[in-house]
């Protein structure tokens, strides 16, 4: 626990001790919104260069992933920082969905650009988020879990229920959106190549977990990350430090709300559909298991996470078509070995990935300074 | 001193980037890719096709064994050297049954795998996530593993084309056959509550209107089905009509058990296969019930032959086909379904010709894919303006674990079209086993 009540470094930044860095660190930017915002950028150089030097398909993987991160992220926040588990993220992102897929239509040509609709899915998770965080301030442990559980299996129940306007089983169809002329001539200028739509998706994706990140890096970096952070370390102690702990708890669920939403959004044009059966449990459990074996509380670690769940899946399964089983043993090898790699990673590292990163670097800072 | 070097090295990076990219900029080349050579996923010597099916998860027991089947087919005819010289490569992905995992799973294989077409794909929320995908990229769509009416639009998706009976066809021929051999029935419907009950209640309808008292449905993943048998119970009927998937028959079945309900049981195709409904009321029942002898006398549809038929040619050729190439566990009718899908796909790949390519395919499935016979009942009615599957079933009754026809098959089509006798000869099997399909053309 104490490891985690320190203020953990936010996204990749630099570690701030080191000799070596101290020249870098004595040029970077003095503000944290201008430190984060810097990272930012050269994130977004790498995410463009990435993109234009993988093929076609890492470009879709690298789609998928970024709406699972941008949850995560959201998630991340709310479990790590504010100690509220919840299990419903699932259907939060089927809430961002639903209302992209509904403002959007089959068309794809309603009167609606689609970042605002975008916007619009955000805010309306974020007013769900609202409802759910004020039933869950109240909540702890396995009853909030139970609340934000039922919550996952309900929502897609609804859609089922509602069909005439949800679609039912069948679900919303949502058309893709087009690569704005700008976008192509941008990137054509630049790179000579063309774009097409799954490379223009994962733009989208990273552009929106980038901005996403860096919002919530500064949220942490600040005041509401600090009495986030006390509310979860000790009820008792924040509220004697006059924090309203029904307050915080409902702000962290509608900032993670939004992100879910958001990831919802994104999630519903890059698979062109909303359908009820995208929404189960099993993508809540996904969620929170990505969190935690990136670490729990995390930017980072989210961000890893997620990528172990797209990248790790058909890996397996490749490993297992080359190994000579069949399609349908090397397709049950896929959970067998995510299953496996979550028990490892409880079992061998219980702070998850960054947890051990954070380790070695503290260990080899350390030695250097001795040695 | 290291600070500054290290800012030259960034500032190095950046410059580097920056003349990478500005050498990157020249005229816009002409299109080049996949169009000069051969058509994507064809090699003089293979054709790659994929499909996505659920091997795990709750949709898993059954519909994982169709691509089993399809691929012990294809390797009897690579065994007999292929088509058209070529070896057909078969990939098959697992979805889960869940859309998003779908359409990460095409994306897979389109555009990593570079399989020529899809064929299979099977669910109708899974697979409407990746049509619009696979018609904007031109991968042909072949035989969709699903009865909705939503592959059948040629004007939309070009690219893609339903292979089994569609639900209102097959509501329509069970809803004749009520009201001519059951003209006093009282009818309850009972129904999955999406398009496949939908439909389904569409076709009946057209023939009974006047006699069904109550139609019930049910939500997918809601267990608990005793309202809606009461509900029936309740409103006198006395003949039920379900539209309905496997596990739906098997609580229907124990829950009018429980209610002292005996109508004459009447469940679509799709929800009707003996074996996977008999281990789903022995796993249901936790025991009580250990076989599908709840199912003696129901009627139901069927298009293509049964496990439970062995002296069916058709049968007979796929009985031959998996023990040869089979892998392990029995011939099933899920396996059929595969086979059946596979040889149609072999009919469509010799009609394109020595030469496949995309629009190749599906040009000759236009034109002469309602010429094709197989082990299916009745053709399909593929054209140009058509892309809709198999045109009619037959009405069976489940008896001593194996089903009598009651009809002669029956073929229609959607909308107003009468319910016709379909060709009185059934197609039998080449002496191969292999269809023999001119190119068209």
């Amino acid at each position: 626990m104490s490891q985690e009540t320190r203020e953990a470094p936010v996204t990749a930044s630099p570690p701030p001790a080191g000799g070596r860095l101290a020249g870098l660190l004595r040029w970077r930017p003095r503000s944290t919104l201008g430190r984060h915002a810097l990272l930012v950028l050269a994130a977004l150089v790498a995410v463009v260069l990435v993109l234009e030097l993988t093929s076609p398909f890492r470009n879709s993987q690298f789609a998928t992933m970024s709406y699972y991160a941008i949850a995560a992220a959201g998630l991340t926040v709310l479990t790590g920082l504010n100690g509220q588990i919840s299990l419903g993220h699932g259907a939060l992102m089927a809430v961002g969905a639903y209302t992209t897929g509904l403002l959007l239509g089959e068309e794809g040509d309603g009167a609606l650009p689609l970042l605002l609709v975008m916007l619009i899915a955000a805010a309306v998770t974020a007013l769900v988020g609202a409802v759910v965080g004020a039933a869950a301030a109240r909540l702890h442990g396995p009853y909030l879990a139970g609340a934000t559980l039922a919550l996952a299996v309900a929502v897609p129940g609804l859609a089922i229920y509602f069909d005439h306007v949800f679609g039912g089983e069948q679900g919303l169809r949502i058309d893709s959106p087009e690569v704005p002329g700008w976008f192509d001539a941008t990137i054509y200028f630049l790179f000579a190549h063309e774009t097409p739509g799954a490379k223009y998706l994962a733009y989208l994706g990273w552009g929106t977990l980038l901005l996403v990140l860096l919002l919530l890096a500064n949220l942490m970096a600040g005041r509401v990350g600090r009495v986030w952070r006390a509310v979860r370390d000790d009820e008792v102690a924040a509220e004697l430090a006059g924090i309203r702990l029904g307050q915080v708890r409902v702000l962290a669920f509608v900032v993670s709300a939004a992100c879910a939403g958001l990831a919802g959004a994104v999630l519903g044009v890059v698979v062109r559909l909303a359908a009820p059966s995208g929404f189960t449990i099993v993508l809540s459990l996904g969620l929170l298991t990505a969190v935690v074996v990136g670490g729990l509380g995390s930017l980072a670690g989210a961000l890893l996470g997620s990528a172990l769940l797209v990248f790790l899946p058909p890996a397996v399964t490749n490993l297992g078509i080359a190994a000579g089983l069949d399609g349908t043993q090397a397709a049950q090898l896929a959970p067998f070995v995510y299953g496996v790699v979550l028990v490892l990673v409880m079992l061998l590292a219980p702070s998850g990935f960054v947890g051990v990163l954070r380790k070695v670097r503290a260990r080899r800072g350390s030695s250097r300074r001795t040695g | 001193m290291i600070g500054r070097r290290r800012y030259a090295a960034l500032a190095a990076g950046i410059a580097v980037t920056l003349v990478l990219s500005a050498c990157g900029a020249g005229g816009r080349p002409d299109e080049g890719e996949g169009g000069g050579g051969a058509e994507t996923g064809v090699t003089e010597t293979s054709v790659k096709v994929g499909a996505h099916f659920p091997l795990t998860g709750v949709a898993a027991p059954g519909y994982s064994e169709i691509p089993t089947g399809t691929q012990a087919y294809f390797d009897f005819v690579n065994a007999a050297g292929g088509v058209h010289g070529r070896q057909i490569e078969y990939i098959f992905r697992d979805d889960a049954y869940n859309p998003t995992q779908t359409s990460q799973v095409v994306n897979e294989l389109v555009l990593q795998d570079q399989v020529f077409a899809i064929m299979g794909g099977l669910g109708t929320p899974t697979h409407s996530a990746v049509v619009d995908f696979l018609n904007s990229e031109g991968v042909p769509d072949l035989f969709v593993s699903s009865g909705s009416l939503l592959w059948d639009q040629p004007q939309e998706n070009p690219m893609t084309f339903g292979w089994q009976p569609d639900y209102e066809v097959e509501g329509k021929i069970i809803g004749q056959y009520v009201a001519e051999n059951f003209p006093d029935a009282r009818v309850g419907l009972f129904l999955q509550d999406d398009d496949f009950g939908r439909d389904g209640e569409l076709g009946a309808r057209r023939y009974l209107e006047d006699q069904i008292v109550g139609a019930e449905r049910y939500t997918p993943g809601n267990t608990d089905v005793a309202p809606q048998i009461a509900a029936l119970q309740a409103a006198g009927a006395d003949l039920v009509i379900g539209f309905n998937v496997p596990s739906y028959t098997a609580l229907s079945q124990l829950e009018s058990l429980q209610l002292n309900y005996r109508p004459q049981w009447i469940y679509s195709n799709v929800g009707s296969d003996p074996a996977l409904v008999g281990s789903l009321l022995a796993r249901f029942s936790e025991g009580a019930v250990t076989d599908a002898g709840l199912l003696e006398g129901v009627i139901t549809t069927e298009y293509l032959p049964g496990v439970d038929q062995p002296d069916n040619p058709w049968t007979q050729l796929f009985q031959r086909v998996w023990d040869e190439h089979g892998g392990e566990g029995e011939l099933t009718n899920f396996r059929v379904y595969g086979m059946a899908e596979a040889y149609t796909f072999v009919q469509a790949l010799q009609a394109a010709g020595p030469d496949p390519t995309r629009e190749g395919i599906v040009e000759a499935i236009e034109q002469a894919g309602s010429t094709w016979e197989g082990p299916w009942a009745a053709p399909f009615r593929y054209s140009p303006e058509r892309h809709a599957g198999i045109s009619g079933v037959q009405v069976t009754r489940i008896t001593g674990g194996t089903t009598e026809n009651l009809t002669p098959v029956l073929v229609t089509d959607n909308g107003d079209v009468p319910i016709t006798e379909g060709p009185g000869e059934p197609a039998q099997p080449p002496a191969d086993g292999i269809p023999d399909v001119p190119p068209v053309s």
